[in-house]
């Protein structure tokens, strides 16, 4: 149905049902924070897997999708759905402006583009009034979802955010698996000829990044709620490097290298914390090691060992 | 009080000098990411982790060796451009036959390395340098009273600036280099060691950025973090010079660096983000950038 092979089918069933079981066995914010992760690094994954665009940015539609979000809930009292769709909705509008500038250049050039571009908009978040500037936007109410389920309860808020999880990762391997998709791949092969064939490169790869955007919004509104926190660390250009190692380590343009990649990464962050910047200085090491030695990532290791796609 | 434009005189020409400081380190920093550029196809990420160990490095070799701030200026620069070229040999070189993104993501790994190990045995809140006993106080220029210190500092890196650029662009080195980035395997054919060469280059590039660093020594507070603070804003200035030319790159940075001094006197609010302000609008006008040649 969403153009998952016999393999990947499997891998999904498991998927789920992972998410299903674990909150009964781990703790239920640590996982909300994986899925977070998770979703903000498949949306990462849609422009570097399938389009070859890396953009070094996206903490700018993270964090801005989590300041809107938790501030349209804390001081509109809105309704939590409402809070992730405005979360969402920035991201798209952020990333068609931000977007309409980056594609102008490939390669390198695109990365650091987005890079500074998102500097500029850590430095809006750093001045402008309603993020709160270093103390951020906090004790975010997460309210309730369509007026009836009490997002208080951590089980309750989890099964909402396991929901948008599996919800923005169907979406975004429909997107691929689309006409529109098939273009995209054809531009990252070989962009000269998709142009010669009458496709608008430009067009298909801005509407991919405002895509790619708008799901970073919905992950850092998410997060937002679940943590009851947005800060300048959401917007800061860690967040864009940690989701880039991310999703190189469980493997670019796989279907489900991201989700395993936030897994590694958020379960080092939880348990390395104590350590302080040993943390940092063991991302670096991994990407080093990655970039060097192991470019497929976990899962697409996984998926060339046994001869499979996932 | 001279008065300019509603700004008192002293006031406008503080800034515009402060500004010039900042376009100073712009100009350095941009111009070794250039140089590098130009012969490895990498953007060095780590551009900003080795300026700050250039920093340390002075520090270190003050604190723990005894070795005052000017031979500093020349050993320093030396130990991180070794340190670069070790990288540059174990590590980089490795890449070369890979998509330019994977030397990306590899130098800004190993800037997370550094600045964490820097983080640990050092702490984040910073390290005094004293300014050299020759270059303390300051000059009455008329219109402003100037700190000898960052008026040395401007002058400084100008010579270095355009050291570098004549050695690019006058000598018969400059010219194999330049030879070498248009066609690396026709210079080879020619007979010159061009893997020394990409080497020799990144090494340079680095003790760039490393006297940078020393430079910044004794006005910044010598921290982990003081590379993060700079690179980003050097990374809109490439984009905005563009990468194709050396005299691009040191205009560029000393002309944002004064733009930026200006946008303190007359909008401050503005002032952190008036570089990327400029980046975008030359994105729209001119993507390749003001000096750039090539996509």
């Amino acid at each position: 149905m969403f153009g998952f092979s016999r393999t990947q089918s499997i891998a999904f069933v498991v998927m789920v049902a992972l998410i299903v079981i674990c909150p009964y066995v781990l703790y239920p914010v640590f996982l909300m924070r994986v899925l977070c992760a998770a979703l903000f690094a498949c949306s990462f994954n849609l422009m570097i897997g399938y389009v070859g665009l890396l953009s070094f940015g996206q903490a700018a539609f993270f964090g801005m999708g989590s300041y809107v979000a938790a501030w349209t809930i804390k001081a509109w009292h809105v309704d939590a759905s409402i809070a992730i769709i405005f979360g969402g909705l920035t991201g798209a509008v952020l990333g068609l402006v931000l977007g309409y500038l980056a594609i102008r250049r490939s390669g390198i050039y695109f990365a650091m583009i987005t890079l500074a571009l998102a500097q500029m908009v850590y430095f809006f978040c750093l001045e402008a009034p309603f993020t709160g500037g270093e103390d951020g936007i906090q004790q975010v109410p997460r309210g309730h979802m369509f007026g009836i389920i009490d997002l208080n309860n951590d089980m309750a808020m989890y099964w909402v955010t396991a929901a948008v999880f599996i919800g923005g990762f169907l979406l975004v391997h429909r997107i691929i698996h689309s006409p529109f998709g098939q273009v995209l791949k054809g531009i990252r092969e070989n962009e000269p000829r998709a142009t010669s064939l009458g496709y608008r490169t430009d067009d298909y790869k801005l509407i991919a990044f405002v895509l790619s955007c708008t799901l970073a919004g919905v992950a850092g509104g998410t997060k937002a709620l679940v943590f009851g926190i947005a800060t300048l660390t959401d917007v800061h250009y860690s967040t864009s490097g940690e989701v880039v190692l991310t999703t190189l380590l469980g493997g670019l343009g796989t279907v489900f290298g991201p989700a395993m990649g936030a897994v590694v990464v958020t379960s080092m962050e939880n348990y390395l914390a104590q350590f302080g910047a040993w943390v940092t200085v063991t991302q670096g090491a991994i990407f080093c090691v990655c970039v060097l030695a192991f470019r497929r990532g976990i899962i697409g290791e996984l998926g060339a060992l046994f001869k499979i796609s996932l | 009080m001279i008065m300019i434009f509603g700004i008192p005189g002293p006031l406008l020409f503080g800034q515009l000098l402060l500004g010039l400081i900042n376009g100073a380190f712009y100009a350095m920093l941009s111009l070794g990411l250039a140089v590098i550029f130009g012969m490895l196809n990498i953007i060095n990420f780590a551009h900003g982790a080795l300026f700050m160990m250039g920093s340390f490095a002075a520090w270190m070799l003050l604190n723990y060796v005894g070795i005052g701030y000017f031979p500093s200026l020349i050993l320093a620069p030396l130990l991180v451009g070794i340190i670069g070229v070790v990288l540059e040999k174990l590590v980089i070189s490795r890449l070369y036959k890979l998509d330019h993104l994977y030397g990306l993501l590899l130098t800004f790994g190993m800037s997370l390395v550094i600045e964490g190990l820097f983080r640990n045995g050092y702490g984040s809140s910073g390290l005094p340098y004293r300014i050299p006993d020759i270059l303390q106080g300051a000059v009455n220029l008329g219109f402003m009273y100037m700190p000898i210190y960052r008026g040395w500092v401007v002058v400084a890196a100008l010579v270095v600036c355009l050291a570098t650029w004549a050695i690019i662009e006058k000598t018969s080195l400059g010219a194999t280099l330049r030879a070498a980035t248009e066609n690396a395997p026709l210079v080879q054919a020619f007979g010159v060691n061009v893997p020394r060469l990409v080497t020799l280059t990144f090494g340079g590039g680095v003790a760039l950025a490393a006297f940078a660093g020393v430079l910044a020594a004794p006005i910044y507070s010598v921290n982990p973090n003081m590379g993060d603070n700079f690179i980003n804003t050097v990374f809109a200035v490439v984009v905005i010079g563009g990468m194709g030319s050396i005299m691009g790159s040191i205009i560029s940075g000393f002309g944002l660096g004064v733009i930026e001094g200006l946008t303190k006197v007359f909008y401050p609010q503005a002032s952190a983000t008036v570089v990327f302000l400029v980046m975008v609008i030359i994105l729209m006008v001119k993507p390749r950038g003001l000096f750039g040649k090539t996509a």
